[in-house]
């Protein structure tokens, strides 16, 4: 079996950011760290593999050198076989260009699984498994909270409203991971260092086909959550149902 | 994150795991493991598992060679749990594998220490006596040669893991007097003989410390480590790496003090304005940010020095008494920042405070530390 999963770096939840001058997008010292749900894909990817003897598996990030350091040190440290890296500009790129891109990756890898991250916690798009389904013709589940090849079948359980749902795709097929899927191992100090040996191919949008591939959405705007005003002391529960009444329409 | 020029993305990638453990697997039980005096075994199993226990030792013995700045990263950021007793057990095989990995014969290491640090056996170093621990040469526990076994009779005390140690290294005199007459022998498992006793401490409450009455252990001939009279040669082989990580770990622990003092200055209001701006305050920190400096710079290039291969006997017994002394003025004058908080048992500044002045005494009192530097020099 052959499962690709995705790596994408995402700045930091717990970081300030600050948005650039032309309002488009993000600057400064931005701290990032492996999409967590990406974490999820690997260490699911992983356990399939440890359970699957002869299973290979297959990183793919997008973006520049600062991705391949989280290829390799969040996945190939990890365990997981070999890196391929795709140029791009992450700034330039959308989630239904990222889901061409692991299109063309899929046509040349020809995985059994693609095995992604439900969404990455910068943007919050959840998109690119579905696209890439859409695009592939592939059955897809999303959401995977568990995932097991029966077979020739993958049964993926998904924590749906009130309950489980339990559904069989035939191969090959998309899985997009969710948070309780599973607990990420860590990169142990050993993994860190045989990750340097590991491949770790770069690919450009040239190679895939998609030299002059446009993103289909634009960023028009972005802006920071407004400041947060002073209180205010009220003299009693009247005003106080009058405020919140009139000017926080709260009730 | 701690950072600098000497560091690549590989510690980069270490730190973040290390982070991420101390964070969910340390931090939020360190309180309680203090209070209960033991941490679980487990631990050594989960920090076996990320390359922790195995940094620094050979790879065919399931070990991790890698520079000396991997461990000062270690130490950096296992000190962020706030608590040396949990850095001391959980490093005890550091130094008793040295010894067996440096005068034992191949069989004996492949048997003794891979169990070790894959986290599955617990390895201590017996040294010190009642009778004496900066005095090394001068100890006093005997092992008398009968058959294919040495007899072991004797007293060994302050032994961190001592109580759960499964593997001991132990110091004995198969000889005359003087450092020519000791020998090591590695003592497995619970042999009849010996008796273990906890012995309650200031600090490090976590980890298990140890007196170890040795009354007629027998341990095969096959379990002492190198020759006969090799026992001080053999200690002295990791001394050096020793003081240089108990100030690596000095160090790592002034800068967690420093860094919950200077959060709770910043937050803290006193006479409606936060400490900070108090010019006493501010200056306080500042003094103890050159001092905490200081010491890492030395730390940095005694561990540079190291890397390179050499060998700076006066200057690392300089680094650690500079980096000890450090910690305890600088743990001292943080509880003293964080008022009537800083004294309240389970906050690490208050764990650590009482926690410093172990440094200053055990791999080296400072004193002797002092006359050896001053002989190293030639003075
Ligand atoms: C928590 C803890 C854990 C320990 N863990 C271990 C362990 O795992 N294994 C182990 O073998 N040992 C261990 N030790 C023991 C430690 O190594 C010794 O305490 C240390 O070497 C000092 O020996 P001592 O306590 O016998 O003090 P002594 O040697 O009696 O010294 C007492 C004081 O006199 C000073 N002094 C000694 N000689 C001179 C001199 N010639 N001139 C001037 N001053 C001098 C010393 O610096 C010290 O201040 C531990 C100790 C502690 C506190």
């Amino acid at each position: 079996m052959k499962i690709l999963v995705s790596a994408k770096r995402v700045s930091d939840p717990n970081a300030r950011l600050h948005v650039a001058a032309d309002g488009r997008w993000v600057e400064g010292d931005v701290e990032y760290i492996l999409n967590p749900f990406c974490e999820n894909a690997i260490e699911g990817a992983l356990q399939l593999a440890e359970a699957h003897e002869g299973t290979e598996t297959v990183v793919v990030g997008i973006g520049d050198e600062d991705t391949a350091r989280f290829l390799r040190q969040g996945a190939l440290a990890r365990g997981i076989d070999r890196a391929l890296l795709v140029n791009a500009d992450e700034a330039a790129i959308d989630s239904d260009l990222i889901a061409r891109i692991y299109a063309a990756v899929v046509a040349k890898e020809e995985p059994d699984i693609v095995l992604l991250g439900k969404q990455a916690v910068d943007c919050d798009s959840n998109q690119v498994a579905q696209l890439l389904a859409e695009y592939l013709g592939w059955p897809q589940a999303t959401f995977a909270s568990k995932i097991e090849v029966v077979g020739s079948e993958v049964r993926v359980t998904r924590e749906v409203d009130g309950g489980l749902e339990v559904l069989g795709l035939t191969l090959p097929c998309v899985i997009s991971a969710d948070l309780r899927l599973n607990e990420p191992r860590y990169a142990s100090l050993t993994g860190i260092m045989k990750a340097k040996k590991k491949p770790l191919d770069e690919l450009e949008l040239d190679d895939l086909g998609l030299g002059a591939a446009t993103p289909k959405v634009r960023v028009v705007a972005m802006s920071t959550p407004p400041g947060r005003v002073a209180g205010v002391m009220v003299k009693d529960v009247d005003e106080l149902i009058l405020k919140l009444r009139t000017e926080a329409r709260a009730i | 994150m701690y950072d600098g020029p000497f560091f690549t993305d590989d510690h980069r990638a270490f730190a973040a795991t290390l982070r991420r453990f101390v964070d969910r697997d340390l931090t939020p039980h360190v309180a309680a493991w203090d209070e209960a005096e033991a941490f679980p075994r487990e631990v050594y199993g989960q920090a076996a598992a990320l390359g922790l226990l195995g940094l620094g030792f050979p790879e065919d013995c399931g070990g991790t060679p890698g520079d000396p700045f991997l461990k000062l990263v270690a130490a950096a950021e296992l000190a962020r749990a706030g608590s040396g007793g949990l850095a001391a057990g959980l490093g005890s095989h550091g130094i008793a594998l040295p010894p067996i990995v440096g005068l034992g014969e191949p069989d004996q290491i492949a048997r003794l220490v891979p169990p070790v640090l894959r986290g599955e056996v617990i390895a201590a170093l017996a040294v010190t006596e009642p009778g004496g621990g900066s005095d090394v040469a001068h100890l006093r526990t005997t092992a008398t040669r009968d058959g294919d076994d040495y007899v072991v009779h004797g007293e060994k005390t302050f032994i961190t893991s001592g109580l759960r140690a499964d593997l001991l290294t132990v110091a004995v005199r198969t000889g005359g007097s003087g450092a020519e007459g000791l020998t090591l022998l590695a003592v497995e498992g619970q042999p009849a003989g010996l008796t273990r006793s906890p012995l309650k401490k200031m600090g490090w409450w976590c980890s298990d410390t140890a007196h170890l009455h040795f009354d007629g252990v027998r341990v095969p001939v096959a379990n002492r480590i190198g020759p006969e009279g090799a026992g001080f040669l053999g200690l002295m082989l990791d001394f050096n790496g020793e003081r240089l990580g108990l100030a690596t770990m000095a160090w790592a622990f002034a800068e967690v003090c420093f860094a919950d003092a200077l959060a709770w200055a910043q937050l803290r209001e006193t006479f409606g304005r936060p400490l900070i701006h108090r010019q006493v305050i501010r200056h306080l920190l500042v003094d103890l940010r050159m001092d905490i400096d200081a010491v890492r710079a030395t730390v940095e290039r005694l561990a540079w020095r190291v890397g390179q291969g050499e060998r700076p006997v006066a200057e690392v017994c300089m680094a650690k008494n500079l980096a000890t002394r450090t910690l305890e003025h600088v743990a001292g004058a943080c509880v003293q920042v964080l008022g009537g908080a800083g004294y309240m048992r389970g906050g690490r500044v208050e764990r650590i405070f009482r926690e410093s002045k172990v440094l200053s005494i055990g791999g080296g009192a400072s004193e002797v530390l002092k006359d050896l530097a001053a002989k190293q020099l030639g003075w």
